[in-house]
């Protein structure tokens, strides 16, 4: 074991100039995988937040009994799908108008009769809120004889619906493409490490180590260029965010960075690579030699 | 010690490394393998440490069956084995007494025996106060004999030499030839692949002659003859 650190470690002090390259190649690598990570992370939020305005909202027929409301409400919140439900009365809604249509203040003061309908206004539970489930609780709401008209925006909820299946398709084959990318990089850098070192290997095997042995300092040597590149990779992310944030105006309230489980998770994807590549480089090598 | 039974070895590409060969080398025993170029002597070499598989026929070096090895064996083969080569094979960011403990650190030697075990081999070759030298500050005599001490280390019971004084002036050869013919005194088996018949003819060692992969002379064997075919 103590052989195979002071080899791992030995390759950094024998050949400093490979190993800062093999090591930025990976960070750089990762960096754009990271970057990537962050626009898909924020494109996520960005959704979900216009997800959570999706709301349910019934019109009662006038004159509706605040008991049969009351006794409707509480059967609606059963709902599986349903996360809060809100009554709010003909005069709130006429509130509600005055204050936020204020174009038309001088129509509603002249107003006889509050033209405005009681409703309630349903919000729905995160994974709840695509085309169908909204669909569907729309549908068992119109089964309510008070309940004149329900809106749900049906229009808007499906084209967010096909924005969230678009953007998870193409997240993922992005994502991958660069992670395919970055694998097939870090390959390339430590078969170099591994070639530079191909006379140290077949002196190895001549001796009689086990490719066992052989492979350890390797794969040793790959998940500490790894982790370095993933950590340098993280600064690097980091670093951008930080530049992105400072200078635009619309990112610096919404702008959100990984979370430090979502770093580890990077941080292990850089080690699994380097192990990867190594492993992959060796036993390629270890076959033609 | 090494036994091939009627071995052929042809390669991918074509051409036959081989053809046919039997041959027996007991224990003990110092055996010059001869031929020109392209005879096949590497191949018998590369055979005999397992780097190639025979094609047809059966090798048995230390009771290994060649043939059948799985990386694993091999590497327990070869830890038996003692293999120099004309280019010396030396690390080169690596001192004398560092080259030499490679083949102990490799095999799992236990750290405490490394260092005696080293200068051993280092003295039993003539370079202990060279130890610390490294490849570049030393000549091609005092090299090989750093990869003659790396191939002892692991008290061997055979040493595969191939075509050890092909790098080496006149009298560094002799120096390194009466090393070998001192390892084999002590009882190691040694194999010596070499198309220098000067050397050859100075000793009275077993002789096998090689040409286009076949055996076509094998002094152990045949009537003794005059001279070699240069």
């Amino acid at each position: 074991m103590r052989l195979l650190f002071r080899e791992a470690i030995l390759t950094f002090r024998r050949a400093p100039l490979l190993s800062a390259l093999s090591i930025i190649t990976i960070a750089f690598a990762l960096y754009v995988v990271g970057l990537f990570g962050l626009v898909a992370l924020n494109l996520q939020r960005a959704l979900k937040q216009v997800e959570e305005r999706v709301e349910v909202v019934a019109y009662l027929l006038r004159n509706t009994p605040p008991e049969t409301v009351a006794l409707a409400s509480q059967e609606i919140s059963a709902f599986p799908e349903v996360l809060s439900v809100t009554y709010v009365s003909d005069e709130e809604a006429l509130r509600r108008a005055q204050s936020g249509l204020v174009e038309f203040k001088d129509a509603f003061r002249d107003l006889q009769v509050n033209p405005l309908p009681a409703s309630i206004e349903i919000r729905l539970k995160a994974g709840f809120r695509d085309a169908a489930a909204v669909r569907s609780v729309a549908d068992r709401l119109r089964g309510y004889t008070f309940i004149e008209d329900v809106r749900y925006g049906r229009e808007w909820v499906e084209k967010l619906d096909h924005l969230r299946n678009l953007s998870g398709v193409v997240v993922l084959m992005i994502g991958l493409a660069f992670a395919v990318v970055a694998v097939v990089i870090i390959g390339v850098t430590i078969r170099i490490t591994v070639l530079q070192r191909a006379k140290e290997i077949m002196i190895m095997r001549l001796v009689g180590a086990t490719n066992w042995f052989i492979r350890g300092p390797f794969l040793l040597e790959g998940a500490i260029k790894g982790l370095l590149g993933g950590l340098l990779s993280a600064a690097m992310c980091y670093g951008s965010y930080l530049l992105f944030r400072g200078n635009t105006e619309v990112a610096r309230e919404g702008l959100v960075f990984f979370r430090a489980p979502q770093l580890v998770i990077g941080v292990l994807f850089g080690i699994v690579i380097g192990l990867g590549g190594s492993l992959v480089s060796v036993g390629r090598h270890l076959r033609n030699v | 010690m090494i036994r091939f039974n009627h071995v052929t070895k042809t390669f991918p590409r074509g051409g036959t490394g081989v053809r046919d060969v039997s041959l027996h080398i007991g224990k003990g025993e110092f055996v010059f393998l001869t031929g020109h170029s392209g005879a096949g002597k590497s191949t018998m070499m590369r055979l005999m440490y397992a780097d190639y598989r025979p094609s047809s026929g059966d090798i048995r070096v230390s009771g290994f069956p060649v043939g059948g090895l799985t990386p694993a064996e091999v590497a327990r083969l070869r830890r038996r084995l003692g293999i120099i080569f004309q280019d010396f094979r030396l690390l080169e960011d690596r001192s004398a007494e560092e080259n030499v403990a490679f083949a102990l650190e490799v095999t799992g030697a236990r750290r405490d025996s490394i260092g005696s075990k080293v200068m051993r081999a280092l003295t039993q070759v003539g370079l202990a106060a060279k130890a610390t030298a490294y490849p570049r500050e030393l000549s091609g005599g005092e090299q090989q004999r750093v990869a003659i001490a790396r191939a002892l280390v692991n008290d061997p019971a055979i040493l595969l030499a191939d075509e050890p004084t092909g790098n080496l002036d006149e009298r560094a050869t002799r120096g390194v030839f009466q090393l070998l013919r001192d390892i084999n005194a002590g009882g190691t088996c040694v194999v010596m692949a070499t198309h220098d018949l000067d050397l050859v003819r100075q000793v009275s060692y077993r002789t096998v002659e090689l040409r286009e992969g076949a055996v076509v002379f094998d002094s152990g064997v045949d009537e003794p003859r005059d001279g070699l075919e240069p």
